[in-house]
């Protein structure tokens, strides 16, 4: 089946049901995305389909055929998208392992609210557990990104 | 890790500098391949770059800045061109203090606080010297500056100056700078690992991918201690992607092409285990029987005068019994090994926190020698004390399974392997009794602590073993600050044994120690009728850095002015890793009797600091770490099957229950700490003291539930 990964059309031999994650992640190369779960808690496995942040480790490959599929390599070509920027800049990273799948998460909330309450950025990344416990950064990143968003337009 | 800390070796063998140039630089001590040159710590090649490798893991932790930051200091060296590598395993990169190649117990940064600035040093020493030689002028004339070596209005750049620098042998010794005129250390820096962790380009053990690489999945017994006895793997076969289903000493590994199908394969697998007794575990009444041992008199861990006799004839007698659950680390990314044997080599990939270990017991399963064992590091997906196995488990089957297949594999547990694996923080029970004269304050302790040592039976047994009593399992009591201030104590421990694999988890021992003492003092200070702030004082009088900490943390908390409705405040303060950390929760309780906790003061005396920045994130996350297991963490056993698996039923914090953190460093002229750890202890005592100031129900078991 065809995939639209990152701006490029990839063929990749998976069968249907493979979870999205594994298909990026074995067979595309994709290592940026994370397996943590397995089951939709955790948010490693965090890609944008369509610009929408979705759990790549339950989403059978098959139905994200002919859309677009963003991963953390294609967010930008050099770290330099909003929420990246920002998070260099609060210094949020600890071990990273999460970090691709909370930095989706958040440039896809962005993206559908450039300013979100405390409130909305809490809802937004409920899903996306980090053990090494960088939560209050990435809220300041979160803000930091938005008002940087904000002050651009 | 509290083992007895040596002074830190400062020279000695290994500590020898490369500079890494193109193999036509002919010094003779370079002739060794110097990409793998094991005693390199620092290389500095014509390109400009100065790359650090660490003897230590990165994990979170923040080493791959801080540790770059004690060379740069004194290397004197251009910041921007700093590269950071993981260093092999090899004898050079041992543990200044422990002799064995490790990354743990919050002492990275200390251990190597000496040795990374001597390297700095060395290689300063070096580049000026073949300035001076170049210039035909006495070293003494020249300086440095940001990568540079000035004479007058000359300069020759560090990249210059690498291959004249490289034919030189390094001087026999060094000064260091003195600290007024340090520039990096003591200053925020922020990472330098993130520009990989913010792409997705930073390679973690699990993202490994060798040439003819297979995965695999393990199905390990469902208990404890058990074994294979018969499996049939034809249906796992049949999995399409599959392509071998081998034995291995802790059980049958299904070899595929890619993950998913080794999963697919591993689920189809039918296998008859031979569970063993570990199938009577049941953690209800494992809890109930150490309540019964707690009772009883144990190995004798610290004793002053005659405790019993002192409780008999306090004024009042206090008794409380606090306990605590299996942990799992959860790690977020899950234990992997990728292992390749080939020409008389064992090449592993892996992020471990254990190289020393490690490389042996690889070298033991691959059968050739430890230094023909490879061991390369990528970014640890978190540690928290999971990747420092002492019988290298994950390690040494990965070997197994490699030499089974006879390819090049990867295996990779999932997040239930994870879960149900072991390797936890010991479940735990404290007893205390103590006698209160008229002031409330305690004549007499006698505490007895019943839980699995993580220590006894294993190679570290003769460093933290003494007369029964494992120093990690009674950390943070017998050495309580609180107690020395109490003329007749006891401290007795019940080391029971099963099928349980114990574990470092973050803070050790001081993960239920200051649960059970802080909780307990706080309990003697309600129970007198005094502020619970001023009750420590009271004990604490001749302990000016804790009372300073306790003081800085209950100040920015509020402490003493009424806390918004609903809501009340709790402390604790502990000293552990050579660190204190006091914190001050604020919490409030929902219709549902949900703990909610809103903000953390902390208040940090950690001596010395080396990257504030780095500091702030460590305890903010131990913060983080700790109210997990305060308000969700347990694993329980039934029939000896983990009854937990996954985020769903083993609950870690998220981020709408984040408090809000803020921490204090204060300024401090004492010994260097760690700061991996010591902020993770005091939070459970801190929030379970809030909910009592909130709720007047004392809670007196981890997770906390209010009833």
């Amino acid at each position: 089946m065809k995939l639209e990964l990152n701006g490029q059309t990839r063929e990749v031999d998976a069968p249907d049901e493979m979870p999205l994650l594994w298909a990026l992640r074995d067979l595309c190369g994709m290592t940026g995305v994370k397996y943590g779960c397995g089951i939709a808690q955790c948010g490693a496995c965090t890609v944008h389909l369509d610009g929408k942040a979705v759990r790549s480790c339950v989403l059978p490959v098959a139905s994200a055929a002919g859309r677009k599929i963003t991963t953390i390599e294609g967010l930008s070509p050099d770290g330099s998208h909003p929420v990246q920027v920002a998070w260099a800049g609060i210094d949020v990273v600890q071990c990273g392992y999460c970090q691709s799948g909370q930095i989706m998460s958040a440039a896809a909330l962005l993206s559908e609210k450039p300013d979100p309450s405390d409130d909305e950025i809490d809802h937004a990344m409920a899903g996306n557990i980090c053990r090494c416990g960088t939560y209050q950064r990435v809220r300041e990143a979160i803000r930091r990104a938005s008002s940087t968003r904000s002050a651009q337009r | 890790m509290t083992f007895t800390r040596r002074d830190v070796l400062v020279s000695g063998a290994g500590l020898l500098i490369a500079f890494h140039v193109p193999r036509k630089g002919r010094a003779a001590q370079m002739e060794k391949k110097p990409s793998v040159d094991p005693n390199a710590f620092v290389r500095v090649a014509p390109d400009e770059s100065v790359t650090v490798l660490l003897a230590h893991s990165e994990m979170g932790q923040g080493i791959w800045t801080s540790l770059a930051m004690l060379i740069a200091e004194e290397l004197d060296c251009d910041w921007s061109k700093i590269r950071v590598e993981h260093a092999p395993a090899a004898p050079a990169y041992a543990h200044t203090a422990y002799g064995l190649q490790m990354t743990g117990g919050s002492t990275t940064t200390w251990s190597e606080f000496d040795r990374y600035r001597t390297v700095g040093a060395m290689a300063r020493e070096m580049l000026v010297r073949a300035a001076a030689a170049q210039w035909k002028v006495r070293p003494r004339s020249l300086h440095t500056e940001n990568g540079f070596v000035v004479y007058r209005t000359e300069r020759l750049s560090y990249g210059q100056l690498a291959e004249a620098a490289q034919q030189l042998s390094p001087p026999a010794s060094v000064e260091l700078k003195p600290k007024k005129d340090w520039k990096l250390i003591g200053k925020p820096m922020r990472r330098l690992d993130t520009p990989e962790k913010i792409t997705g380009k930073a390679q973690f053990g699990i993202d490994v991918q060798v040439p003819g690489m297979r995965t695999a999945l393990v199905a390990r017994s469902p208990v404890f201690g058990g074994k294979v006895r018969s499996f049939d793997a034809s249906r796992a076969s049949a999995v399409p992607g599959v392509e071998q289903v081998v034995q291995v000493p802790s059980g049958i590994a299904v070899v595929a092409t890619n993950f998913w199908s080794a999963k697919l394969g591993r689920d189809a697998l039918q296998i008859d285990w031979d569970v063993g007794p570990g199938a009577e575990l049941d953690s209800g009444r494992l809890l109930a029987s150490y309540r019964e041992l707690a009772k009883r008199p144990g190995a004798l861990a610290a004793a002053k005068g005659d405790a019993d006799a002192a409780l008999a004839g306090a004024t009042r007698r206090l008794e409380a019994e606090y306990d605590v659950p299996y942990l799992a680390h959860a790690t977020m990314e899950p234990l992997n090994c990728t292992v390749r044997l080939e020409g008389g080599r064992c090449e592993i990939w892996t992020g471990t926190q254990f190289h020393g270990v490690d490389q042996m017991a690889a070298a033991q399963v691959a059968g050739v020698s430890p230094q023909n064992v490879i061991i390369h590091t990528p970014f640890l997906g978190g540690g928290f004390g999971r990747r420092a196995v002492l019988d290298s488990h994950f390690v040494a089957e990965g070997v197994h399974v490699a030499k089974a297949a006879g390819v090049p594999v990867k295996v990779v547990w999932t997040r239930e392997d994870d879960i149900r694996g072991g390797h936890y923080r010991p479940m735990y029970v404290h007893r205390i009794e103590a006698g209160v004269d008229d002031r409330g304050l305690p004549q007499a302790w006698k505490h007895t602590i019943v839980g699995q040592s993580i220590l006894i039976g294993t190679l570290f047994e003769k460093f933290a073993v003494k007369d029964g009593v494992d120093a990690q399992s009674v950390e943070g009591t017998a050495d309580s600050p609180y107690l020395d201030a109490v003329p007749a104590r006891k401290i007795m421990l019940h080391s029971p044994r099963n099928q349980v694999p114990p574990q470092w988890w973050r803070s050790v021992g001081n993960s239920h120690t200051a649960f059970a003492m802080e909780s307990m003092i706080d309990e003697l200070a309600w129970a007198a009728g005094r502020d619970p702030l001023e009750f420590r004082g009271a004990l604490l009088a001749d302990k000016p850095r804790l009372w300073r900490a306790l003081k800085a943390a209950a100040t920015s908390a509020g402490w003493g002015t009424p806390p918004p409705q609903g809501r009340a405040r709790g402390l604790a303060v502990h000293d552990s890793f050579g660190s204190i950390v006091a914190e001050v929760a604020e919490v409030s309780v929902d219709d549902r009797k949900r703990i909610r906790v809103h903000k953390v003061s902390c208040a940090v005396d950690c001596g010395q600091t080396v990257n504030p920045l780095g500091i702030e994130a460590q305890v903010q996350g131990a913060v983080v770490f700790g109210l997990s297991a305060a308000l969700f963490g347990a694993v329980t056993l039934k029939e000896g099957r983990v009854e937990q698996g996954n985020f769903h039923d083993y609950r870690v914090l998220r981020i709408p229950e984040m408090p809000e953190v803020t921490v204090q460093i204060l300024e401090s002229d004492a010994k260097m700490g760690g700061i991996g750890e010591p902020a993770t202890a005091p939070i459970a005592p801190a929030v379970a003291n809030a909910v009592y100031a909130l709720t007047r129900q004392r809670l007196r078991s981890l997770p906390l539930r209010l009833t």
